[in-house]
Parts: structure tokens; sequence; C-alpha cells
């Protein structure tokens, strides 16, 4: 011990070592924040494994054939999912043609056009309509929509009734319920993602380029084709690849609207089966190798959301990173 | 990189028609005038496309719903089981004899809903209890301590990757996790909090932690020179400051769980008398509309329960736009 | 006048109570003659992800005096005040080479727990940032920290930094309004009141004035010559007058610009009493900087 009485003031090394258990809930709780966002990849995997797991035993009695054939007949224990798996790619392409052009040109409407005090009231619209429930727009399409849809869907038939491919492609509609039904309600449904995304997109459009295109007299809309979009082809591809995931996994509006009958048909008004509703809709009451098959179905819906999501956001970071870098 | 396409070659001379205008209005040709017009119309026109839908669905709601949900019953009564009957008793009756009543009638419909509004509550909150402090904790990890190392932005990538997992996947995660572990006992109003949370919580990290990052770095160094522990400049001023930013995003969390249906539909059960407890089967509002709206008889009800659930979304939603902006000011110095 | 005792045997050539206590009691011996170094640098270099902001960096700051860093912008002289109080360790990719001794102790010891050392050093920051929160929890933010809980004691604190501050009087009556409603000017000084209620040993001051008008400067230089006697200070600034007007010891840091012309290296140029650094400075940097020449 140094003699207080002479040297009283000096600082020793414990001094400002501290109290060595006061470093003690740092740790803890730096280490609690890292367990709480590693759980988000061990929830993903956990979905992964235990989802293909109980799927097991009817990628085992059906091989390859569990996607390819076309035979679903849960009754005979036949479990072909080709026709659902294209009922859900018909209404997923219905929805992107209805969503992407509106949502780039809500996009383009809050960016270029809009008056600085009404874009705030639009952005609540498209919150508010990605507020709606997807059972809401999906009851909403079964009891209002569908029984003037379908009158429309068979004024159209007969129209082109003697035009040989739109004839195929614009048939009868028996209940109103369809492919196009189901790709109309989920369209207007994914218009607030890709809204939001695109946007962010625009906005990072350098506004330098913008008034040099504007001051060598473009008019707006030749200014939004010579900078908007080339600056930000990666980025709307991006948001409508997001679109798109959504759109393939939307589950309950489309259980009510498609029709439950999975068949391959060129006919759009022609009633149809999604991934997802056949099992929003059977997944409850099946056993056994049915509801292997259903689980099966969302394992498949999982990889293909998770391959379009990766693919996407990979898009929207690099289109955002090399593009407005502020 | 500015190169500016042109469609129509701009007339140095203006034509006939448009020399009588002001000299700085005719240097456009028409068709350039045109597209552009074209092109205004295209964007005014996309919003109302989508506004008007939206509108439809929430004029009719309220035009089907609002009868029931003014009654006491819808929110003091269980869900009537005799709906179908009813409704097939009295359109017989009125087929064969032309007179209501002559048939006897099932005894008349009390709408309730009060069980799915309780289990809409229930498992709504308990995925809230549960994604919200670790999403919280979450988002602490990504921006307070992980910042851009490698393994904060896998996280932060695949937090993304999973807002975009469709909700019917979360549902049968639980479905084969929970539910089939439980068989009879297994559906109930924890599985459905459990599926929502998982459906929640990436929602929550991503929000959260973008609003720690606007919470300024003067606000740490004020802290950490002040002598205090990370964890504690964490705690008491940096997720303060963020607080009405991250309550804001909890809340559209929250009014997108409640609206939920496919991670519900495996997960709950059925049940049509209200259960104030998180086990045994319980049934949601959502779950409601769903199998109401296939019903005969069920419209009205499918109806109501949209009506009720729509009210509690926009609620949250709208109090959660309120938030932001009330207390957003707060955040920039 | 230079570093004649060494690091490692500090030699206090007054007696001093436990710091901490010192200006808590009043009839202590109030040393009239000190000569104690605080702070001693040894080629100190910060370097930023591998590359030097500053190199070789030996200075003395002693007890009681008022230091004032001074010179060009990005010639390191704030990342040097930062590693007296170890802020860089907050900074990403910074790190830190030769040797920082407060009162002897090696500051980068690993032994050192960095947040025990902010305690006894406080700091005052370019920009104003008080909290969002009342004035009254901004000022007792730092003793609750430190684990006081009672009210009263709390109050006694409150009213006692903010009276350091002279900003008593102009709060007395709000102290439960947001700190975020007051002026700049009264911002920063309410930081000053904030770190004093800590009872820290040093002030770091980095170009507190900077974000200030001259009436709000004027304020906060008069209360950083009335803390003089209590605090040893050491201010960056960018303002010469400053620098002249309130310190009693000026380092003056250059930069020196590698062949390339990409990398700037901030260095200490010299070190003297701020009169001789302004009159007589023995570098020809120093007297270029000075009138005024370079800068």
């Amino acid at each position: 011990m140094t003699d207080l009485s002479l040297r009283p003031a000096a600082v020793t090394i414990d001094d400002l070592a501290g109290d060595r258990n006061a470093t003690r809930p740092d740790t803890l709780f730096s280490n609690g924040a890292k367990v709480a966002g590693y759980l988000v990849l061990v929830i993903l995997a956990a979905i992964a494994v235990s989802t293909t797991t109980k799927a097991w035993p009817a990628f085992r009695s059906e091989g390859v054939g569990f996607f390819l054939s076309d035979n679903w007949v849960p009754s005979q224990g036949h479990f072909g999912a080709r026709a659902i798996i294209y009922g859900t790619l018909v209404v997923s392409a219905i929805a992107l043609v209805v969503a992407v052009p509106l949502s780039i040109g809500i996009a383009l409407f809050i960016t270029e056009l809009a008056p600085r005090r009404i874009r705030s009231s639009i952005t609540t619209v498209m919150d508010v309509l990605a507020s709606v429930p997807s059972v809401v727009f999906g009851l909403w399409g079964f009891l209002i929509l569908r029984p003037d849809l379908k009158d429309f869907y068979n004024g159209v038939a007969d129209a082109v009734s003697g035009i040989p491919v739109l004839r195929s492609v614009f048939g009868e509609s028996l209940s109103g319920q369809s492919f196009m039904t189901a790709g109309l309600i989920v369209g207007l449904m994914i218009v607030p993602i890709i809204t939001s995304i695109v946007r962010e997109v625009f906005q990072t459009v350098p506004i330098n380029e913008k008034h040099g295109a504007l001051a060598l007299g473009s008019t707006r809309w030749e200014m939004i084709r010579g900078v908007v979009f080339p600056h930000s082809t990666g980025g709307v591809v991006g948001a409508v690849m997001l679109g798109l995931g959504r759109a393939m996994g939307e589950t309950i509006a489309v259980a009510l609207v498609i029709g439950a009958s999975p068949q391959i048909t060129a006919n759009l008004f022609g009633q149809g089966e999604a991934m997802p509703s056949v099992i929003a809709r059977n997944l409850n009451e099946a056993s056994g190798n049915y509801r292997a098959a259903l689980i099966g179905l969302g394992v498949g819906l999982f990889a293909l959301t998770i391959l379009i999501n990766i693919s996407a956001r990979l898009l929207v970071k690099r289109a955002n990173a090399t593009k407005g870098a502020r | 990189m500015a190169t500016v396409t042109v469609d129509a070659p701009t007339p140095r001379t203006a034509d006939a028609s448009s020399a009588q205008h002001h000299p700085l209005q005719s240097s456009l040709s028409r068709g350039r005038r045109t597209r552009n017009r074209l092109a205004n119309a295209w964007m005014i026109l996309s919003l109302a496309i989508a506004a008007v839908p939206l509108l439809a669905v929430l004029v009719v709601l309220v035009v089907k719903g609002a009868g029931l949900i003014a009654s006491t019953d819808w929110w003091t009564e269980s869900i009537p089981s005799n709906v179908a009957a009813n409704a097939f008793g009295t359109q017989e009756a009125q087929d064969a004899f032309g007179n209501v009543g002559t048939v006897a009638k099932t005894e008349e419909v009390v709408y309730g809903m009060q069980p799915a509004i309780v289990g809409t509550l229930l498992t709504t909150g308990l995925a809230a209890l549960l994604s919200i402090p670790l999403g919280i904790a979450a988002a602490v990890y990504l921006n307070e301590y992980g910042g851009k190392n490698r393994s904060a932005s896998t996280i932060r990538f695949f937090t993304d990757v999973m807002t975009g997992v469709p909700s019917v996947v979360m549902g049968i995660f639980v479905y084969t996790v929970w539910v089939l572990n439980f068989e009879q006992s297994g559906r109930s109003g924890l599985a459905g909090g459990l599926a929502l949370a998982c459906l929640m919580l990436p929602v929550v990290v991503r929000s959260a932690e973008e609003m720690l990052r606007l919470v300024p770095n003067s606000l740490r160094e004020a802290s950490a020179a002040l002598g205090t522990p990370k964890w504690k400049t964490t705690t008491r001023v940096v997720l303060p400051a963020a607080m009405p930013g991250i309550t804001s995003g909890a809340m559209l969390a929250i009014a997108r769980a409640a609206g939920e249906t496919a991670p519900i539909l495996f997960t709950v059960g059925v049940v049509s008398a209200t259960n104030f407890s998180l086990f045994g089967q319980n049934t949601t509002l959502s779950a409601q509309i769903f199998s109401n709206a296939t019903q005969p008889g069920g419209e009205s009800i499918a109806w109501g329960a949209a009506l009720t659930l729509i009210v509690v979304v926009m609620a949250f939603t709208l109090a959660a736009r309120f938030v932001s902006s009330k207390f957003a000011v707060r955040i920039d110095q | 006048m230079t570093t004649n005792e060494r690091a490692d045997a500090p030699a206090v050539t007054t007696a001093t109570a436990p710091i901490g206590a010192a200006r808590l009691q009043p009839n202590e011996e109030i040393p009239t003659v000190v000569t104690e170094a605080v702070f001693e640098t040894r080629d100190l270099s910060v370097l930023y992800s591998g590359f030097r902001a500053v190199r070789d960096v030996n200075l003395t700051i002693r007890r009681g005096e008022i230091t004032a860093f001074i010179g060009s912008s990005g010639c390191g002289k704030s990342t040097v005040l930062r590693c007296l109080n170890r802020m860089n360790d907050l900074i990403e990719g910074a790190s830190v080479e030769g040797e920082v001794r407060y009162r002897g102790v090696d500051l980068y010891d690993p032994a050192v727990n960095p947040v025990e050392v902010r305690r006894r050093i406080g700091m005052v920051f370019q920009r104003p940032n008080p909290f969002p929160k009342s004035i009254w929890h901004n000022i007792a933010y730092g003793p609750r920290v430190a684990g006081v809980k009672k009210k009263s004691e709390l109050d006694d604190i409150v009213e006692r930094s903010l009276r350091r501050a002279a900003l008593w009087d102009e709060v007395k009556d709000r102290l439960d309004a947001s700190a975020m409603g007051m002026s700049g000017g009264q911002q920063q000084r309410l930081c000053i009141a904030r770190a004093i209620a800590s009872e820290p040993e040093v002030l770091l001051m980095d170009e507190p004035c900077s974000a200030l008008d001259p009436i709000a400067t004027a304020r906060v230089e008069d209360l950083m010559r009335e803390l003089r006697d209590d605090y040893t200070i050491v201010i960056v600034t960018h303002n010469m007058q400053q620098a002249a007007r309130a310190s009693d010891m000026t380092a003056f840091f250059g930069v020196e610009v590698n062949p390339n012309g990409d990398r700037r290296t901030g260095m200490l140029v010299e070190c003297d009493t701020t009169a001789t650094i302004f009159s007589n400075p023995s570098d020809e940097r120093t007297e270029n900087y000075i009138t005024g020449r370079v800068g």
C-alpha cells in the first residue's frame, strides 16, 4: 500500500478499472440482443426443417410426380400438383399485369406530379389499402364482385366467341369464380407494396439529371422516359418480384374466389385452384398422406417465395446502392 | 448519362395553328404534348383505379355490417350456431306457402360475435407480447451492436426475406411443430398467437431498426461521455428517443396480424362460446369471416365480422400514423 | 515547465483530497501552485481503418489550467481530444498507438474500463446534444446512472450544477420543460451543467461554441473562466481569438499531406503558454497560422 498521506490524489489502475461486476449487465444485454437477432434465422431454418419433415411421406410416395403430374385426387391418394401450381402462376401473372402499371403510375404520380401537400394523403390511401385484410377483400370479391363479374365474363366470352385464340382464353364462366377474379383481387392487393418500393427507387434518381433533362426542353413524360426509367430498371424489377412473391402467397382472398377445381386450362374465366388456397381449405380436415401432400405444397410455396424474395431483395439493394447513394 | 429520348423531332418553326399561342407554349409538337398528357392521365387514373375498389369495399362493409355491430348482442353474445337452419327454414316457408311463419321456424337467431372478438384480441395480443420485445431486441442488436458486420448484414437480409414468406406458411409451420404434437389440445389461442408472432417478428425488427437508425449519434455520445455503460445508454436514451417510431411500426404490425386468416385457420380451432383462455380452442374475426362467407345464411355474420375487423385494423393503422406524425419531431435535432 | 515528473512516478506537490470529494469540502486546502500533469501522451497516434489520422503526439496537460487545441481543420485536434476519455473507442475502425497517461495511469491499459474513464472525464460536444427529456432529467441523468436514487439528493445536484453553469436563474421555473425547447446557447450550457453533475475531474470541450452566436459564445467563455478554478479544461477550438482569450496553454496542430495528396495526417507542432504561442511561437508553421497566412 502506498502511503495515502503522501500521495493522496494519485489515481490507480484499480480506480479506472471500475467495478468488475459492472460490465456484466452489458455483456448480458448485448448477448440477449444478439440471440434475438439470430432468432429470425433460427425460425426460417425451423420452418424449412419441420415442414419438409412432415411433408416427406408425400414427397417419397409421389417423387417428382408431386410437382409434375396433374392428377390430384386426394380420395384416391393421387397427389400431382401441376394444375395447382399452374393456377398459382396464372393468378400471379394476372395480378402482376394488373398491379404493375397501376403501381408505377401511382409512384410516378407521387414523385413527379402530385403537389407536395397531397403526397402524404396519397400515402395514407396506400397504407389503408395495404391494411385491408385479405379475407375482407375475399369476402367482397365473393359476395359482391363475383355475380357482376360472371355476367361480364360471359359477355366478353360471347363477343370473342368467333375469334380463334381469344375464344379459348376468354371462355365461359360458370360461377364468376375464376383465375381472372382471383388475379384481379390479388393485383389490387399487391399495389401498395409495389408502389412503396418503386416510389423509393424513383426518389433515388439524381435530381440534377432530372432538371438537366427538363432544362433541355423535355416534357415531363420525356424526362421520365429518358432519366427516371433508365435509372430505376433494377429497382423496379425487384419491386415487381416482391409483388410476385406476395401474389403467390396470397391465400384467403384467392381461396374464396378461385373456384377450388384444379385444372389446367387456357380459359382465364374458368375455375382453378392455387397452392395456398388448397392448403387453407383442406389442411384442417386432412390426415395421412393427404396432409403430408398439403404440407408439401406449403414447402414448395415457401421455397418458391424465398427464392423470389432473395433475388428481388438483391436487385433492390443493388439498385439503391449504385444509384442514389446518399 | 442524361440521355433524353425525344420521340418527335422538335420543330423549330411552329406550325400554323400554334403560331397564335404564346411563343413559349408553341415549341411543343402536338404529338409530344399528347404523350405528356396521356402520361399524366395514366398516373391519375392509376390512383383512381386503386382507390375506387378500396372505397367500394369500405362502403359495402358499412352498409352491410353497421346494423349488426351497432347492437349490444354483437359484442356480448356467443356466435349463433343456427343461422344455416334458420336461413333454410324461412326460405322454404316462403316458397311453399307464400307466407312466412306457417312452418315451425327455428328459434330466432341472436347475432353475437364476442368469442371471435375476444379470440382476435387474445391471439393478436399474445403475438404482440412475443414479437415486439424480441423484435426490438433484435433491432437493438442490428443497429447498436452489429452495425455493418457480417452476421448483422445476414440477419438483416433474411429478416427482409422473412417478411415475404406467405402467412399461410407461418400457419403450416406452427401446425407442424405445435398442433400436430398435441393433437386435440394443440389448437388454441396460444398456437394462433405463435403463428402471428412469427409473422410480425420480421416486420417489427425492420421498422424498429429503421427508427433506431434515426436516433442521432450525438445522443449516444452524450450519454457515453457521462460514463454510462452501453446497455444503459441504449435503454435510457436511444430506445426512449426512438420509441414513438417503434410504437408506430409495432402498431402497423399488430394491425396486419389482427387481419390475418391463413395462420389462424390451422392453429386456433373452432369454438362458438367465448374462451378467455390462451388454452383450448378459440376463434377469431378473420376465421369467422372466412367460414361464414361461403356458409348459407352466414353472409350477414361475415359482413358484421368484417366491419368489426376493419374498425380494429383501421384504428391501429391510423393511431400508428398519428403517433409517428405527432412525435416525429422529437427525434430530429 | 515540461514533463519532469514521469508518469510512472507522478510527483504531486500539493496534497489534495481524493478526487470527487475535492469540491465538496470548502475547508479543503486549495492548491496554489499546480504542477501535476493530468494527461501525458507519448507518441500517440490514432488510426482510422489502418490510416494514420494523427501521429506522434507528445503532450502534457496540467491540472487547473485551460489548454486549447488549435489548428486548421483535419489536423486531428478533436481526434486527440477524444483519446483523452476514450471516446474514440466508439468509432468503428479507430485504433490508438502510443500511450495516454491520465494522472499516471495508462488509459489504454486492458484493465481500464472506458466507462469509468468517461465518468471521471466529462465532455462537451461541438453541437449541443441535450437528451430529448426534461431539463431536470438531463442534469440528473449522470448521477442516476451512477446510482444516486434519492429525489432530494438529485434535486440538490441539479440545482448545484445549474447554478455552477450559470443557468439556474433562467430555468429554475421550468425544470420539467423539455430541454429541446431551449435556445442553442442555453442547450450548450445545459450540456456543461450535465457534465458537471457527474462530478468529473476534467472537462473536455470539443469546439463548444462553433454552433453558437457571439453572445452565447461569450457566455460560455465566461463560464469556462469560472470553472477554471475547479476543473482542468481542455478545449478544441477553430477560433484563435477564443484560444487567446480563454486559455492558459495552447497546443498547435498542423497537417502534413502525403506525396499523392490524398492522405492528410495531423501532428502536434508545438505546445506552450498561450502568450508564447501567440506572440513568439518557436515554429514557423505556428507563426504562419497565427498570422493568418495559412489555414
